[in-house]
């Protein structure tokens, strides 16, 4: 009850004209800047940071918390459309929203992230208002050994992407481990893969890997099966918005990756990458409609990830604004803002700044329905840019790509990286690789491999932490049951269906 | 693809809009400078801090009209030195900041150029660092903790930030005063502030090395024991001694400074000290330094480049020791 009367306060503060212009102002940019591959909402709010020296706390944090939604409704529109993720957290939405797009149903794929991201922000900001205190407590009781078991179980997701060929995936998954390992080791500070050049010191941007190998490497198949006729787009098939039927596939996919988002995103060191893959990974084994992914794409591959990606975004206020733990690069900048406000976040952040804490988590609510007023109508809009002619989308892409890559960090030598992947992602398309393993590894491994190491020193060198913490045994035990698991099912499925006519063999 | 651009221009404008006016309200001095500030390192962190709080400051003293500032960011600085030196060269209206992190990622990433190539304008501001320990700890005081250290290294695991950074360094100087081999350390590094933060919270790590400012508020919730803090002396409002105090004979500030570009004629260079100095001498500056935990310590000129020349070697005999260069 007293959360309610802090959060109607919070109404009171964020429902001024001002605040809203504030909050209209930062859902637009925010949007914009997740539309650009490169721009992110950390590098936006850290260049809007002077902001604060001219206006009152509540404002810019209403037009910082904006920018955060927005971009990560925004981030999804190029990975659909253009197979172009321009946020590490959108994707895994590129490898079923794309595939949608080409079969005409780019719209519902659209739909369904926008809601989906409304439905999970929404859950995820009531989560931050009521269940604060009690996630961060979980939170807090993940150590080393306890992440490393949940990247262990993020490994799972990996089943789901490997396609025909294990042997092709798993080849891709490694090439992406080695891929992840380059740049300063963490634990000891000595460059790896490096080879003496400065500019690989801090290791290659996922970005840049994605939209090497998805957008340009993509784009460069398409362009030379061209005159093959094949693989053509078709721009819109049936309703523009989503149907009954994808409405009735949609809704738990939301739910399931809002559970999964919320919690891990506010995780110190959980993120959005995890809970998109974890969700990934789940849709795509509860799915009934199993042969839609990876053809024509499968509506729950988008809505699961895309829920879980925005449920994240506001798991990650909860350390922060209760704890005043900054869990990642847009969090961090979000609190140096505070210092320039005079003001520490930390435990007592709810007490002495109720005001500020209450109107921010009001105006989240806010932002979440002007971002799917903002962005429903601009699916028919979007939509349309499937219906350029193929040689000028490619084109299109390819330029929008190199733009967005050199945005990142205005490095010459990501350039060279895009390139170099998008040939060879051109070579495993054609060759019959799938894409999507190399990310995950270059994501997963690294992230792993710090944690292990951690969890290592810190015990010593002894084994059993993993196997003694029983969150940690949790995870590992869900691990096994999600990689054996379904081998096991299917194994004792066939004895039982054919076990009358070869029990007498058998004994 | 025309709607889509329109959409997106307008924005654009909206945010330009919102720069615009940023830029409109300190008043335009007629004759003050324009400089310029590089920053190797990427916007959000503590040099791009400091080069946006001395553009504030300097434009509102009315010290200069305005300034650019270019981010390369990139390896603790390495990536954006070598640009500096060889792009920058003898504009004598430019400034770097850099600080104790880029010595450290020289020596650590064997870069070709280092910090004797530029010319030094001033040591600003410094963070001192806060060795700390959750509240349940047995570790009552700085001396618990050094004999822990000394009874055996590998029980006791202390997080803090990436390897040879500031946090690390400040552990290896406490080890070496201590007569414990760095090479036994059970040392935790972490990302960020954030997740060392929250291994400490959690139990997960015996203490916690990092700068005060990671720490304070956890201190004054009663979440953290403040064991002892690296500044020279001991600071107004901090219930803890310094290191010195506590027995032990280490003093660190993970310092930041400015510096102008090699090649860069006497005059312009006095001027730029004069410059810099005036700034760092205003209430503006104090109140902002205040805001942010950042300890005052204006060395400049020679001074500075004496002190440059002490740290590095100080720097890199301790990291040798910790096995990083």
């Amino acid at each position: 009850m007293e959360t309610l009367g802090h959060l109607a306060h919070g109404f009171s503060v964020a429902f001024t004209p001002v605040n809203l212009m504030w909050c209209l102002l930062g859902t637009t940019l925010g949007t914009a800047i997740g539309v650009l591959p490169g721009l992110g909402p950390a590098l936006t709010i850290a260049l809007l940071l002077p902001i604060t020296y001219q206006v009152a706390p509540e404002a810019s944090f209403i037009l910082f918390a904006g920018i955060y939604y927005g971009a990560m409704y925004g981030g999804s529109t190029t990975s659909i459309l253009l197979n172009t993720p321009g946020e590490s957290a959108t994707i895994v939405t590129a490898l079923e929203g794309n595939r949608m797009a080409r079969s005409g149903r780019g719209g519902a794929a659209l739909a369904t992230s926008a809601i989906g991201s409304f439905v999970a922000g929404t859950l995820g900001t009531l989560g931050v208002a009521f269940l604060a205190p009690v996630v961060v407590k979980f939170a807090l009781s993940f150590g080393p050994a306890e992440y490393f078991s949940l990247m262990v179980l993020a490994f799972i997701t990996v089943s789901a992407v490997l396609g025909s060929s294990s042997v092709r995936g798993l080849t891709s998954l490694f090439v992406g481990f080695v891929i992840g390992l380059v740049g300063v080791d963490l634990q000891t500070g000595q460059p790896r893969f490096t080879f003496g050049m400065s500019q690989l010191l801090d290791g290659v941007d996922v970005i840049v890997v994605a939209v090497g190998l998805f957008a340009v490497g993509e784009t460069l198949y398409m362009a030379s099966r061209r005159y093959a006729g094949k693989d053509e787009i078709v721009p819109l098939r049936g309703s523009l918005y989503m149907t009954a039927a994808e409405w009735a596939r949609s809704w738990k996919a939301w739910l399931r990756g809002t559970l999964l988002g919320f919690p891990i995103g506010a995780l110190p060191a959980g993120g959005a990458e995890i809970p998109t893959f974890l969700s990934y990974a789940i849709e795509k084994k509860l799915s009934k409609h199993k042969e839609e992914f990876g053809t024509v794409g499968a509506i729950e591959g988008v809505a699961g990830p895309e829920a879980a990606n925005n449920a994240s975004a506001a798991g990650v206020l909860v350390p922060m604004l209760t704890l005043g733990l900054p869990t990642s690069a847009t969090a961090a900048i979000m609190l140096s803002a505070f210092q320039s406000y005079g003001i520490n976040p930390g435990p007592m952040l709810f007490m002495t700044q109720a005001n500020l804490v209450w109107g921010l988590i009001a105006s989240l609510f806010i932002a979440n329905v002007i971002l799917v007023i903002l962005n429903l109508p601009l699916i028919g809009l979007w939509v349309r840019l499937l219906k350029i002619p193929a040689p000028q989308l490619y084109a299109g892409i390819l330029v929008f790509a190199t733009v967005g890559t050199y945005g990142i960090s205005q490095s010459p030598t990501d350039l060279v990286i895009l390139y170099l992947l998008g040939g060879a992602g051109f070579l495993m398309r054609r060759f019959d690789f799938p894409t999507a393993p190399v990310i995950i590894g270059m994501i997963l491994w690294p992230l792993a491999e710090a944690q292990f190491r951690r969890a290592m020193t810190i015990s010593n060198g002894d084994w059993s932490v993993f196997y003694k913490h029983p969150l940690s045994l949790t995870l590992l035990t869900l691990a096994f049951i999600g990689l054996i698991g379904p081998h096991i099912w299917a194994y004792v499925e066939r004895r039982r269906r054919r076990g009358p006519e070869h029990v007498p063999g058998d004994a | 693809m025309l709607n889509r651009r329109r959409f997106l221009m307008s924005t654009a404008a909206a945010g330009a809009a919102g720069f615009a006016a940023l830029h409109l309200s300190p008043a335009f001095a007629q004759d003050a400078p324009q400089i310029q500030i590089f920053v190797p390192a990427a916007p959000g962190g503590g040099w791009d801090q400091t080069a946006r709080t001395m553009d504030q400051v300097l434009r509102s003293e009315k010290l200069i009209s305005g300034s650019q500032i270019t981010n390369v960011g990139g390896a603790g600085g390495t990536v954006g030195l070598p640009q500096f030196i060889s792009q920058w060269n003898g504009k004598g209206n430019s400034l770097m900041v850099a600080g104790m992190v880029m010595v450290g990622a020289i020596i650590a990433n064997k870069s070709a150029n280092n910090l004797t190539e530029v010319t030094p304008i001033a040591r600003l501001t410094g963070e001192f660092e806060a060795l700390v320990v959750p509240a349940a700890s047995p570790f009552k005081t700085a001396a618990d903790f050094v004999a822990a250290l000394k009874a055996d290294p590998t029980k006791v695991p202390v997080a803090g930030g990436s390897a040879g950074g500031s946090d690390h360094i400040l552990f290896g100087l406490i080890a070496k005063t201590a007569g414990v081999p760095a090479a036994n350390l059970s040392y935790v590094p972490f990302a960020g502030g954030g997740e060392a933060l929250s291994a400490l919270l959690g139990n997960q790590v015996a203490a916690g090395i990092s700068g005060y400012g990671e720490f304070s508020e956890q201190v004054k919730a009663g979440a953290l024991r403040l064991l002892a803090i690296s500044a020279d002396k001991p600071q107004e409002g901090i219930d803890a001694p310094t290191l010195k105090e506590a027995g032990i004979d280490v003093e660190l500030f993970n310092w930041r400074g400015v510096f102008a570009p090699p090649g860069v004629s006497d005059a312009d260079k006095a001027a730029m000290i004069t410059l810099v100095e005036t700034m760092a001498k205003s209430d503006a500056w104090a109140t902002e330094c205040k805001n942010r935990n950042w300890t005052q310590i204006l060395l400049t000129g020679d001074d500075y480049a004496k002190f440059l020349a002490e740290d590095t070697t100080r720097i890199a005999a301790i990291l040798k020791d910790l096995g990083l260069a």
